[in-house]
């Protein structure tokens, strides 16, 4: 079988800032793919070059089975993208935007309409069918803007930050959308900055840092490159925090924050074990928190350095 | 795998794109009627209030100053509409959507021709406002059948020709408000440095020189000598329509230039 996606030594700049340095991926047909990473990653440049918005400096890239640059109208058929910022058409209505896309793909009238009506129906958009997109909430909008992807039927599907921004109900419905889209036989390939998203979603994450692909697998597979999470430990005093760090060799101080950083993998056993030492040190301990591996610790793991880091240099 | 390219239908989609952007005319009236309405203040204002000083000043020559005016104003008119088509193209292009247009597999230049088309035909009514109006404050037009049908054919022209490089300059500009300033030019500049007001005779000699070779000029004067009978010679008919060909296409290669610009055409 083709693979739905395939790209080899992409690489891209803008001006003399290298922002893509030889990525190689393969997304399987019918699958979620995600791109994770910071901001300023490179992400959305990926999703631009593979949906024929931007062209690459080089690399191979073929789309459902054809050569992008040889045919980027055959490729733009075949699939759909909902960007980072709103693809909509503020002053239509709601069901204007999905007649234009209608339209657009030469569905016909009475086939147009049908089709609106069914996407409004499924997107839960039926009562702000008439209303002007202006007035319409961010996950509405965001909801919305998949609809519009939606109306040529697509095969594959790229979503670029489809949840940044959205309250957790709107992103759960959202990831809802996205897993009945997948049973559907349609090829996701999805860019995220939340370990947690491309977690629930993803059959295969790829983790993109400084325009290389630092590691790829399974959520699994890249769970395991972490070291298990953490126990931040919060004392009222530097000579509290001296004691604790001979009593936790293990943990790491931070004197200014006056925090014991202690790794520990969160589990009700190996958390009672530390409480024990705690207690039988006496130790006054002001705030306990329990930390699990999240994207900043997957990042530590494979590159060495901070999402948080990754903010600061590069603005 | 089905690999096959796919049918693009120029006709259906620049159709779909003009009935958006006709919409959007009337969803955001404000900027059609500032571009309906400015020429016609115009032309109230140098018809009613500056009229006969300006008769006078041009020492009557036999004919009504209004009647002098009307051609000129047209062209008035059709620049301002640049204002408003460039703002229009470049808000636009700053919208998620355009990028949507882009990965879909449609006639690439809908977006544009959906704009010319769209702009063209507000212009074309705010031009049949403003010579309804001029009608009705005692514009005589002396136009044969004969004369009004080339008439009407470069009012068309140079419309098409300032909204193509309108859409050019909208597509070039970063902001809209940038857009705005950057059409000044076709919407203030040449008109005011051409015979729309004053015979160009009766102007300082170095705007003298720019006001003859500008391509206003030929225009104004062609129309003025079909609608009123001033005599002209055919060479400015002949310039006028080259003018408009040649704006025409700089405007369309630029603008498909700008809106292709980094991506996969």
């Amino acid at each position: 079988m083709t693979a739905a996606i395939e790209v080899r030594g992409l690489r891209k700049s803008f001006g003399d800032q290298l922002v893509l340095d030889g990525i190689d991926l393969t997304v399987a047909q019918g699958t979620i793919f995600s791109l994770l990473g910071p901001n300023g990653a490179g992400k959305t440049t990926v999703v631009k070059i593979l949906s024929t918005l931007v062209t690459a400096d080089s690399g191979e890239i073929r789309i459902d089975g054809t050569e992008l640059t040889a045919a980027p109208d055959t490729i733009r058929a075949a699939i759909g993208v909902t960007g980072q910022f709103s693809a909509v058409d503020g002053l239509l209505t709601g069901e204007e935007n999905l007649r234009l896309m209608a339209d657009l793909h030469h569905l016909g009238r009475a086939a147009g309409q049908q089709r609106a009506a069914t996407l409004l129906e499924q997107f839960d958009l039926v009562e702000a069918a008439k209303k002007p997109v202006m007035t319409y909430s961010g996950g509405m909008k965001r909801r919305l803007d998949l609809a519009m992807t939606l109306v040529g039927d697509p095969r594959i599907i790229f979503l670029d930050e489809p949840t940044t921004g959205l309250d957790p109900r709107s992103r759960h419905s959202m990831w809802q959308i996205i897993r009945q889209l997948v049973s559907g036989g349609v090829t996701v390939f999805l860019t995220t900055q939340y370990l947690e998203e491309a977690d629930q979603l993803a059959d295969r994450i790829a983790v993109l840092d400084h325009g290389r692909l630092v590691a790829q697998g399974t959520a699994e597979e890249l769970k395991r490159l972490v070291p298990g999470g953490h126990v931040r430990l919060r004392f009222t005093s530097p000579g509290e925090l001296e004691l604790a760090a001979r009593v936790l060799p293990s943990g790491v101080p931070d004197a200014s924050a006056l925090v014991l950083q202690v790794p520990n993998d969160g589990r009700v056993q190996s958390l009672r074990e530390l409480l024990a030492r705690i207690d039988d040190a006496s130790l006054e301990v002001d705030e306990l928190t329990v930390h699990t591996p999240d994207l900043d610790d997957v990042f530590f793991a494979v590159t060495g350095h901070s999402t948080l880091d990754e903010k600061a240099t590069t603005r | 795998m089905s690999t096959t390219t796919p049918t693009i239908r120029p006709l259906a989609d620049t159709a779909t794109m003009l009935r958006r952007n006709l919409r959007h005319q009337q969803r955001y009236p404000s900027m059609t009627l500032s571009t309906l309405i400015s020429p016609v203040i115009m032309l109230l204002l140098f018809g009613f209030v500056f009229g006969k000083t300006f008769q006078a000043g041009i020492g009557g020559g036999g004919f009504d100053y209004l009647d002098f005016l009307v051609p000129g104003l047209l062209l008035v008119t059709m620049g301002s509409g640049t204002v408003s088509t460039a703002v229009a193209v470049c808000t636009d292009m700053t919208e998620g959507i355009v990028a949507r247009f882009r990965t879909m597999a449609i006639f690439r230049p809908s977006v544009l021709t959906g704009h010319v088309i769209g702009s063209l035909l507000q212009t074309l009514v705010s031009v049949a406002l403003l010579i309804g109006v001029a009608l009705l404050m005692g514009f005589r037009p002396t136009a044969t059948f004969g004369e009004w049908l080339p008439a009407t054919a470069l009012i068309i022209g140079t419309s098409i020709a300032l909204t193509w490089m309108a859409v050019a300059l909208g597509l070039t500009s970063k902001t809209p408000e940038a857009a705005s300033n950057v059409v000044l030019p076709f919407s203030l500049i040449l008109p005011f440095l051409s015979s729309t007001f004053v015979p160009i005779e009766s102007m300082p000699s170095g705007i003298r020189w720019f006001a003859e070779y500008q391509p206003y000029t030929p225009i104004i004067e062609t129309l003025r000598g079909l609608l009123i009978g001033t005599p002209y010679q055919a060479s400015d008919g002949w310039l006028a329509a080259a003018w408009c060909v040649a704006i025409t296409a700089g405007g369309y290669l630029w603008s498909r230039r700008s809106y292709n610009r980094g991506t996969a055409a």
